[in-house]
């Protein structure tokens, strides 16, 4: 029996010497193997991977030393260096925040007046107000604060507490009909009890208040007296504090068309502002609440 | 070294074996933690279960291939602290068959999503994505306000439970009533789900519309739950303070 490992015995190989075929253009030798005159050449492999796989090599036994590496049991080895990528990221995070509260923590006492004042702090801290505005707020009230469909403007005057930074920050912090003990509430209960001419008669009369076209003396006007005007003031001008919204301004959240107004009465509304208490600290709330009380002077100018 | 390999690679049987055993190196050091996983992942004491409603809401949410796009789990750097929150902790999934951790983030993390925005914002976004968020290129989702099939619920519960989820006998047994307690508030049912699942668990109308039972009260009660299943991660972020 031939023995398979000799060279010699290779199909293409020298009986005598064992060389196989030498490719004359690139001077290699060849595999021995023939595919109907087509050979393949027997090149090395790349010296450069080789090494490439050994430093690899020779690199993971020192990171087995250095970083944590092998599970052994209900631990693992931890490495030289100590490692812990968790709190390194909980130290980073922190030293992330704190680079910023030489500034941000002057939001955590200060009055908003002397805060809005100070033009160098607003320099800094109006940017920083805009990226906590796009990842927190805009999402409802739009990027530029011109809110959207059941959401508020805030670019606007109209506000149904105040436009004034204190109570914006009251309200981002604790909501509106949220899960928070201090929420603001604005509940508009539902008139589904009302007949639907009654109801009709009054979404006309509503929709008719911002232009002054609604006329209090009719029936519809007594049944907006009768039960109205406890919420949204005598006149429906609101402002008594309570979410209850001017009806008069143009600026309802919801739109004030006969048809939505309709819906309104229907179905009541119950918009749902979250608490930010917990997912924010106090400075970024107070600056944010100073970023939306001054989004409304941008459209006029002033600012 | 390089002759033993050429040389290896003339009996097949040992190349075989060698085959199997380099590669199973890299198998044992994976799959050998998970041997100790009871005692390495320590289960925080307030880590709750999802309930019928949130479970149904999980359903859909990998029916609809939202994980596709959307990864939950914040992962351990400096910058994803500051915009997410605190980074994910492997507690928080223990009860998740499967984890839905994903790695490709085409929209942001939902890690920390729950109590982030109203239950009117994400049905209108479901919906419609474009009518909030005028930029978004996450597709719409409108038949969502179909009614919620709960007629699985039970038997979903009783299988997390062989998993080791903790459900009781009377949690799978009432689990479609349960279901329909979460978004009825003000209704009798709420008592027996409140003594099963404490008051922990957010309560409402999730979709706005009290007539029906829709998947999308079960996705938005899915969404709102995102992150509050235990506050230990927050506990994290707190010990690192310094």
């Amino acid at each position: 029996m031939s023995n398979l490992t000799d060279p010699r015995n290779l199909p293409g190989a020298d009986p005598h010497t064992g060389n196989r075929k030498i490719d004359p253009v690139t001077g290699y030798d060849t595999t021995g193997h023939d595919w109907g005159g087509i050979t393949e050449l027997n090149t090395a492999f790349p010296r450069i991977v080789i090494w490439a796989l050994v430093l690899t090599f020779l690199y993971s036994v020192v990171a087995w030393i250095l970083l944590p590496a092998w599970p052994i049991g209900r631990d693992y080895t931890r490495g030289l260096l100590g490692l812990d990528q968790g709190k390194e990221a909980v130290e980073g995070f922190h030293d992330l925040s704190g680079a910023r509260q030489d500034w941000l923590s002057r939001f955590e006492g200060e009055g908003f007046p002397a805060l809005q004042s100070d033009a160098t702090l607003m320099a800094t801290a109006m940017p920083a107000a805009a990226r906590l505005f796009s990842d927190n707020c805009a999402a409802c009230h739009g990027t530029l604060g011109r809110g959207g469909p059941g959401f508020p403007v805030l670019s606007d005057d109209s506000w149904l507490w105040s436009g004034d930074a204190a109570e914006i920050a009251t309200t981002i912090r604790h909501g509106i009909n949220a899960d928070d003990p201090d929420t603001r509430y604005a509940e508009m209960p539902s008139f589904d009890w009302m007949a639907r001419s009654d109801r009709a008669a009054l979404a006309e009369f509503v929709a008719g208040l911002p232009n002054g076209s609604a006329d209090f003396g009719s029936p519809a006007g007594v049944l907006f007296a009768e039960n109205c005007t406890s919420c949204h003031g005598e006149t429906g001008a609101g402002g008594l504090g309570i979410g209850a919204p001017p009806l008069t301004d143009a600026a309802v959240i919801y739109g004030q068309d006969p048809e939505t107004v309709m819906q309104t009465l229907r179905r009541g509304r119950h918009g749902v502002m979250p608490a930010w208490s917990g997912r924010l600290s106090d400075a970024e709330i107070n600056l944010l609440a100073l970023y939306v009380a001054q989004l409304d002077h941008h459209g006029k100018g002033t600012q | 070294m390089l002759k033993l390999h050429y040389n290896l690679e003339k009996i097949s049987v040992g190349l075989v074996a060698a085959i199997i055993v380099a590669a199973s190196i890299g198998g044992i050091v994976e799959i050998a933690p998970l041997f100790t996983i009871d005692e390495t992942v320590e289960i925080p004491a307030d880590l709750r279960p999802y309930t019928p409603l949130e479970l149904a809401g999980r359903e859909i949410y990998i029916r609809e291939g939202c994980y596709a796009c959307h990864s939950q789990m914040v992962r351990s750097l400096a910058d994803e602290l500051d915009r997410y929150g605190p980074y994910s902790l492997a507690a928080e999934s223990a009860y998740d068959h499967p984890m839905l951790w994903g790695s490709k983030r085409t929209g942001p993390d939902l890690a920390r999503l729950g109590g982030k925005y109203s239950d009117d914002w994400h049905v209108a976004h479901l919906i419609n994505p474009r009518s909030v968020v005028p930029a978004s290129i996450m597709p719409s989702y409108p038949w969502l306000t179909r009614t919620l099939d709960t007629e699985l619920l039970s038997d979903s519960l009783a299988t997390l439970a062989r998993l080791g989820v903790p459900y009781d006998e009377g949690m799978i047994g009432a689990a479609e009533a349960d279901a329909l307690a979460q978004s009825r508030p003000d209704s009798a049912m709420m008592d027996g789900f409140q003594e099963r699942y404490g008051e922990r668990p957010a309560a409402r109308v999730f979709d706005g519309d009290p007539s029906r039972l829709t998947e999308m009260d079960a996705l938005v009660a899915y969404l709102q739950s995102l992150g509050t299943l235990t506050d230990a991660p927050y506990r994290t972020l707190a010990e690192g303070k310094r």
